[in-house]
């Protein structure tokens, strides 16, 4: 039932969370650049402080502006609510530390963003919260690897960089015969691209930095809750279904029976860790949601215009994009993900080192840069950069050769991406001489 | 807090406070397909001013166990069950939709230990279209979306609930998909074709008011669609009730969650016995 009653994805990126100012009539989101709202009396204040009535206090743990974002973002997820962080690595670490303390562990993906490799694996483990990796495709790996210990399954939806298709139904069900929740990193795929939550994920979140923002101007991250997880019927879960002490001697889940995540993660993790987002930096994220269904219509249209040129060019020796019909997630692509496979791709050259600087130094409209889904293409070399701290047999595990070379496609012509990328391998075969 | 009615086990919450029946006592009833945690605001700020919240899962709904009340009047006995099993005597009863009808009922058989009644977002009756019947039958998924879209005035009511950063329209479908696959799991069947057949099949609502003898305050939203102002005209005349309409749809609690908490405030200071 189209309309107003029942929104559909675009309306939704354009109008969700927010409506004309009350007091300015601003039709555009107005920018709260506001550390602390003021209270209308003390007893409005003892109100606010104990939940007793929802506003705004301090816009480290809330802020208009940003609850504009996190309505918005929950609505495109189809979730119930979100909080949004200083960084996608931020709320990665918010989700963790709302469900897992030391001597907790996690069951995780092996293709991973760098940087989330490193938080799991170096950097929990000396907080006393343990990792096993598993191969994104190994069903039975993620299924042996649960310990009563466990707290989450985790991994992205098109793993980086070779793009391994999570299997969000197989893996969200493996979770849920355990009692546990399956967290997905979405950044690649945006909720145009997938909506993690109706494939059974019951915790998203992204890199806003990435295509929610999609300009390179801002770092951000949003943490997403379905409300569909039942954290009351699991003794794992004593941080949602038993009193804090920390907050009134409150139990999220009596509270809010499909909102006690987001309530603890706010009320505790934001509070206390204070990875909170600029209401600026919202406001950004914002201006880009708003025309998100467009420009990734324009990333993936590009993107498989690049995927074609270099899969039958004579330098390439491969090409790893899930519509491809010999990626091993050819078959879970279509079916998980009809619109696209996103904008972010890696290929092996043929040739040595040299000829893959070579490569990457010709190019120019590419920018070379650590980032991803910017509406300007970008180029980058993993093993030496975002992946620089795995060894050779970690790098194996998550794909990477030292040939392989990550694409994130932007909007420009792609007549002009296919004749950077033709003169630049041209470049890396000479450099061969 | 668990308390065990009729040798089944059932669930209020109490404002996150201990509860205490010595103090004025007030009992929340959630409506179709909710259950105690559509209160959240409201029932934390009053149990921390002075009252005593029972704040109940009807059975077969949250934390109560199942069947669910097969009528109004059914469920409206299991709530006066419920407050023999806690040891209240006199109680003040705030229903929202098909629970603004239980604790009509409700009111009417405690008589004089019914202080108050506030029906939020009521009408009378309470007609279910045959075809939404039929969709819950057929396609309860569909049915929850079509009801949750209807339930909203909006997409952004401020501050939003329980917290800023909450999505009203996913929370409330995301508890009626909760609450359809439990009772689904339990082996009880279809609650949204229960719950809504309960409220469409509830015929005694103007004898009922007639009954009731405490005061009572309907609250309304001006953008109901569920539960359109208008439809609650001969009800509130039959029960000679003050009324007052919030910028809400029917999702009052959630959509205006100050003005329903103010608004029972006012109520219940104002009418206490």
């Amino acid at each position: 039932m189209p309309g107003h009653s029942d929104p559909g994805f675009d309306t939704l990126s354009l109008h969700a969370g927010a409506a004309p100012d009350p007091s300015t009539g601003a039709r555009a989101v107005p920018i709260y650049l506001s550390t602390s709202f003021v209270f209308e009396s003390s007893d409005h204040a003892a109100a606010l402080f104990n939940m007793e009535r929802s506003g705004h206090v301090y816009s480290r743990i809330s802020n208009p502006t940003t609850a504009v974002l996190e309505e918005r973002v929950a609505a495109l997820e189809g979730g119930v609510g979100a909080i949004a962080t200083s960084s996608g690595q931020a709320a990665l670490h918010l989700a963790i530390a709302t469900l897992a303390g030391a001597g907790s562990h996690i069951v995780s993906s092996s293709a991973l963003y760098g940087g989330s490799h490193n938080l799991l694996h170096y950097t929990l483990a000396r907080f006393g919260i343990a990792t096993t990796f598993v191969k994104p495709g190994d069903i039975d790996g993620w299924r042996a690897a649960i310990r009563p210990e466990t707290r989450l399954l985790f991994g992205e939806t098109l793993g980086n960089p070779g793009l391994d298709v999570l299997d969000i139904p197989t893996i969200s069900a493996i979770a849920h015969e355990s009692g546990l929740p399956l967290l997905v990193d979405s950044t690649l795929t945006s909720p145009y691209l997938i909506k993690p939550f109706d494939h059974g994920a019951d915790l998203v979140y992204h890199s806003a930095t990435k295509f929610l923002s999609g300009h390179g101007t801002v770092v951000g991250g949003v943490l997403v809750d379905s409300g569909q997880f039942d954290w009351n019927a699991s003794e794992r879960f004593p941080e949602l279904n038993q009193a804090y002490a920390g907050f009134h001697n409150m139990v999220f889940s009596e509270e809010s029976t499909v909102g006690a995540f987001l309530l603890r993660a706010r009320r505790e993790g934001l509070r206390d860790f204070g990875a909170c987002m600029s209401p600026h930096t919202a406001w950004l994220i914002l201006q880009g949601i708003e025309t998100l269904s467009l420009r990734m219509e324009r990333h993936v249209s590009n993107a498989r215009k690049v995927v074609d040129f270099l899969a039958s060019h004579a330098m390439v020796e491969s090409v790893g994009y899930p519509e491809l019909p010999g990626h091993t997630s050819h078959a879970l692509a279509a079916k998980l993900l009809p619109r696209g496979c996103g904008s972010v791709f890696s290929f092996n050259l043929k040739g040595n080192r040299t000829q893959g600087k070579a490569f990457i130094e010709a190019l120019k409209v590419f920018s070379h840069l650590a980032n991803v889904g910017d509406c300007r293409s970008l180029v980058i070399h993993p093993a030496s950069t975002t992946h620089f701290r795995m060894d050779d047999a970690a790098l194996a595990q998550a794909g990477i050769t030292q040939g392989t070379i990550r694409l994130s496609i932007g909007l420009e012509d792609a007549d002009d991406l296919l004749d950077d990328l033709s003169r630049a391998l041209k470049a890396a075969q000479k450099a061969a001489s | 807090m668990k308390l065990n009615v009729n040798d089944r086990e059932a669930f209020a919450y109490t404002g996150g406070k201990a509860f205490d029946a010595n103090l004025p006592t007030v009992v929340f009833i959630h409506g179709a397909m909710h259950d105690h945690s559509v209160w959240a605001l409201q029932t934390r700020a009053l149990a921390h001013q002075g009252h005593a919240v029972l704040a109940v899962d009807l059975p077969g709904h949250g934390r109560s166990a199942g069947p669910a009340p097969a009528s109004v009047e059914a469920a409206a006995r299991w709530v006066a069950d419920l407050l023999a099993a806690a040891g209240v005597k006199r109680a003040a009863f705030i229903g929202h939709s098909m629970g603004s009808l239980i604790a009509l009922e409700a009111a009417a058989l405690l008589g004089d230990r019914a202080t108050q009644l506030v029906m939020v977002g009521s009408s009378f009756p309470m007609k279910v279209s045959p075809a939404l019947l039929t969709m819950a039958l057929d396609q309860p998924l569909k049915a929850i979306d079509m009801v949750n879209a209807l339930s909203h005035s909006g997409w952004a009511a401020k501050p939003s609930a329980p917290a800023p950063g909450f999505w009203l329209n996913g929370g409330n479908r995301a508890l009626m998909r909760r609450l359809q696959a439990a009772y689904a799991a339990a082996g009880h069947g279809n609650l949204f074709h229960l719950d809504f057949q309960v409220c469409d099949a509830y015929a005694a609502g103007l004898e009922t008011a007639r009954r009731v003898r405490c005061p009572s305050l309907m609250i309304l939203g001006h953008s109901d669609q569920m539960t359109p102002p208008r439809t609650a005209a001969t009800l509130t005349g039959a029960l000679r009730a003050d009324s007052i309409t919030l910028p809400a749809g029917h999702s009052l609690m959630a959509e205006a969650p100050d003005g329903v908490l103010n608004g029972l405030r006012s109520f219940l200071a104002r009418s206490a016995p």
